[in-house]
């Protein structure tokens, strides 16, 4: 009888461990290579403040989904009126900020008024200019009216800048962020790691994480043994270059290859001899062997793209049969602009791999037809004084990460100085267009301005190389936009 | 005794000044800007100016300087650009980290270098003597970056008893934060004791030469006496030399451990802030560094002092 006591109270021990072992985790770990230098996306450029925060703890009236797409988020639903002038945003309510203060229309006013307004620093503040007037209808409608119509305004506000935050905790946010989503900010321990848990009482569906943590891994050689040690269960986008090959084969972990918003091109000085020369532009692309940078740069990852446009987009044209790889036509062409011999040019690489790497490859592809190009490394600060700002540059190597940007080239005095009225015109038209096929129409003119005047050397989309867990799902494949989502991640078994 | 240690206060005092001079003005000439870097490519110009003005870069040079330099007096380090937090803050989170990895790194190097060096003095020439300073040589040789991740793939992937990097922090315990600093304290110690092995050798082998060396055997006294007391104590000044420049070393020269091993150590705070452009960060550490150094420096020659009466008595 005693005998039989201890093999049931076995039993029912082994069941109870067992089913503790079944249920599935509700952590995760997950590594990052760059700090977010503070932590409030309305105020700093830094991917990294969005790849911790959006959709996690801050909310906006609209978001971008996995595919790109616009989702309601604050605003359930919303008007447009016929003259695409005024926006009606209807509000959910019973939604609450982190602090437990009730979120309404006058922190939506709040918010869009901060980040247009004189003193803001809204890194994306050209978002916002078209905005005229936000009003308080209700404290759940909330009107707002543009200058002029704007297709893309519904896009623009599910930026991780155009979050909603509360007067209240605005401008503490850098150090102590107060959002509305499923998440809210726990602990940062700087230079180390952020860590964020699940909100109780949230608005939306439920998340099945209850902790989160982003650690800050500088290095893909410290990363990999992170990942194989089982501190790290997840690299969502991180260049970990030729250590990939390590894991690849490793059934523990999942490697998915996405696509990014990361246009990368060979910038041109478009008004700086010869580079003004539409036939040097001409040749330069000819002369470009796509395949071969996008297999030495971004380890055969990237995809090649023949315009500034992100292959994923509904609207996207290949371009890339534009100029193909023809290095007798390109000396032609060189030849044609009394340039035989060739030239002498700088070439000033930001410090990532890809333009490392990459510029070390066009440079010997450019050599071909006689173009000797100078490899100049810089930092990044030094990137945008002397590039960016200054405009003191040949070529560059640089990825545009920034989603649906390709009216940058519009931009008077960007630093690539193309100007072109033929293209202004379609982007102007653009931004007062919001039917659809009319914009799919719009921008795929736009694309093949920018093929044909072979504005910059048009080299291949980043790729995003996220590798994680096997038993984690519901990270984001591609990335759209700058984020890690984890609102739908879970553990299975 | 007096003199001699004004004398260095003065020295120390001047080297203050002048480095917050230099690292001032050098940091001044390197292009880049904070605003722009913070705002990054879809920011105006206006816009980058209006956060100029309001992180106080518009200042004029010599005011920045002396509002800076006042500062440090009081010990005020005033606040991070990218960070809008005191500097001071930032630092002492820091150094909370590389203060004890220097300090443990310290000494297991200490603890590794003088036995051997005792051990390969006392036998110049004979096989042990070899053998220990080839393995020393190896150490030297070897880059160390390499021998910590040989470490984590050990250590943390394959026997998994050490995390492979992080820090958890003091506040949980203090074995997880010793148990994350064990791997880069000893990828630190070895090369330092490779080179603190020889040099213990060398000055040992040096002060073996010496008469009185000759006269404590020839009255009898047995070789390992000799060892500790003669020869040991008087070969302490080129150890104890080495062993505060590597101190100063180890508190912040250690940015590739660091990164291996993904701590937040102020070798990564200076690197994070060099990039970032955050010059007061930048300015504030490196004359923590140079009065740590001259601190140190110091406290060798104050042991110099304590370890050779002859210095205590020249007045």
């Amino acid at each position: 009888m005693k005998q039989w006591k201890t093999i049931l109270a076995a039993a029912a021990l082994a069941l109870a461990s067992s089913t503790a072992a079944m249920a599935a985790r509700t952590d995760l770990v997950l590594g990052m290579p760059l700090e977010p230098p503070h932590l409030d996306p309305t105020a700093g450029a830094a991917a990294a403040i969005d790849e911790v925060f959006y959709a996690n703890v801050f909310e906006g009236l609209t978001r971008i989904g996995s595919r790109g797409e616009v989702l309601p988020d604050l605003a359930e639903s919303w008007t447009i009126s016929d003259d695409g002038k005024t926006y009606t945003f209807k509000l959910r309510s019973g939604v609450k900020f982190h602090d437990g203060s009730d979120f309404d229309a006058t922190d939506v006013k709040f918010s869009l008024d901060r980040a247009r307004g004189e003193s803001s620093v809204n890194a994306q503040k050209g978002l916002f200019a078209p905005v005229d007037t936000v009003e308080v209808v209700d404290p759940t409608t909330v009107k707002v009216t543009l200058k002029n119509p704007l297709g893309s305004f519904l896009y623009n506000l599910g930026w991780g800048d155009a979050v909603i935050v509360a007067p209240e905790s605005a401008d503490t946010n850098k150090e102590k962020p107060v959002g509305t989503g499923p998440f809210k900010f726990q602990n940062w321990a700087k230079g180390s790691s952020i860590t964020l848990v699940k909100t109780d009482g949230y608005w939306g569906d439920p998340v099945a994480l209850d902790k989160a943590e982003f650690r800050i891994i500088p290095d893909a050689a410290a990363a990999i043994p992170a990942l194989l040690s089982g501190d790290v269960q997840a690299l969502p986008n991180f260049a970990l270059g030729d250590a990939l090959a390590q894991v690849k084969a490793d059934p523990r972990f999942k490697v998915v290859i996405g696509t990014t918003e990361g246009e990368t091109v060979l910038s041109t000085n478009n008004k700086k001899p010869p580079f003004d020369n539409l036939k040097v532009r001409q040749a330069i692309a000819h002369a470009l062997d796509r395949k071969a940078l996008i297999d030495g740069a971004t380890g055969g990852l990237g995809t090649p793209i023949g315009s500034h446009f992100a292959p994923h987009n509904a609207a996207y044209v290949d371009l890339t049969g534009t100029y193909p790889h023809d290095i007798a036509k390109a000396k032609k062409l060189l030849k044609e602009a009394g340039l035989a011999d060739g030239f002498k040019a700088t070439l000033k690489l930001p410090p990532v791999g890809y333009a490392r790497q990459g510029g070390e490859i066009v440079a010997s592809q450019m050599r071909e037809i006689g173009i000797d190009l100078q490899i100049i490394p810089v930092e990044w600060a030094d990137w945008l004084k002397q590039a960016f700002t200054d405009k003191d540059y040949d070529l560059s190597i640089v990825s545009h990460t920034e989603p649906n940007d390709i009216d940058i080239y519009a931009r008077k005095d960007y630093y690539f100085n193309y100007d072109n009225p033929a293209f202004n015109k379609v982007i102007d038209e653009l931004n007062l267009t919001s039917d659809e096929a009319k914009r799919t129409e719009l921008y795929k003119q736009a694309q093949k301005i920018l093929a044909d005047d072979a504005v910059n050397g048009f080299l291949f989309e980043l790729p995003k190389v996220g590798i994680w867990d096997a038993k984690v799902e519901g990270l984001w494949e591609n990335s759209p936009i700058q984020a890690n989502d984890l609102t739908k991640v879970k553990w299975v078994d | 005794m007096t003199i001699y240690l004004l004398k260095r206060l003065l020295i120390g005092i001047a080297t203050l000044v002048v480095a917050s001079l230099v690292v001032f003005l050098m940091l001044e000439v390197v292009p880049g800007d904070p605003a722009r870097l913070m705002l990054g490519m879809n920011a105006s110009d206006a816009q980058v100016e209006l956060l100029r003005e309001q992180m106080g870069l518009n200042q004029p040079l010599a005011l920045r300087y002396l509002d800076w330099a006042s500062g440090l007096l009081q010990l005020d380090f005033g606040k991070s650009y990218t960070y809008s937090v005191p500097v001071i803050d930032l630092i002492r989170e820091r150094l909370v980290v590389s203060f004890p990895l220097a300090v443990i790194a310290l000494t297991l190097s200490t603890l590794i270098a003088i036995p051997v060096g005792l051990f390969a003095a006392a036998r110049r020439g004979k096989a042990g003597d070899t053998a220990a300073m080839a393995v020393a040589q190896v150490g030297v040789a070897m880059p160390n970056f390499w021998f910590a991740l040989l470490l984590v793939y050990v250590f943390a992937v394959w026997l998994r008893l050490v995390p492979a990097g992080g820090f958890p922090g003091w506040g949980n315990g203090i074995w997880p934060a010793l148990k994350a600093l064990i791997l880069p304290a000893l990828a630190l110690a070895l090369p330092q004791a490779a080179i603190l092995a020889r040099v213990t050798r060398a000055a040992l082998i040096e002060v073996l030469n010496e008469d009185y060396i000759r006269t404590a055997r020839a009255k009898g006294m047995p070789m390992r006496a000799v060892m500790w007391r003669h020869a040991l104590r008087n070969a302490m000044i080129p150890v104890l030399t080495i062993m505060g420049l590597q101190f100063a070393f180890l508190l912040a020269g250690t940015i590739i451990i660091e990164n291996v091993f993904y701590l937040p150590g102020l070798g990564r705070l200076v690197f994070q802030a060099i990039t970032q452009r955050d010059l007061i960060v930048v300015e504030s550490v490196v004359m923590l560094l140079v009065a740590a150094v001259v601190l140190v420096n110091l406290a060798v020659d104050l042991s110099y002092a304590l370890v050779d009466p002859r210095l205590r008595a020249r007045q």
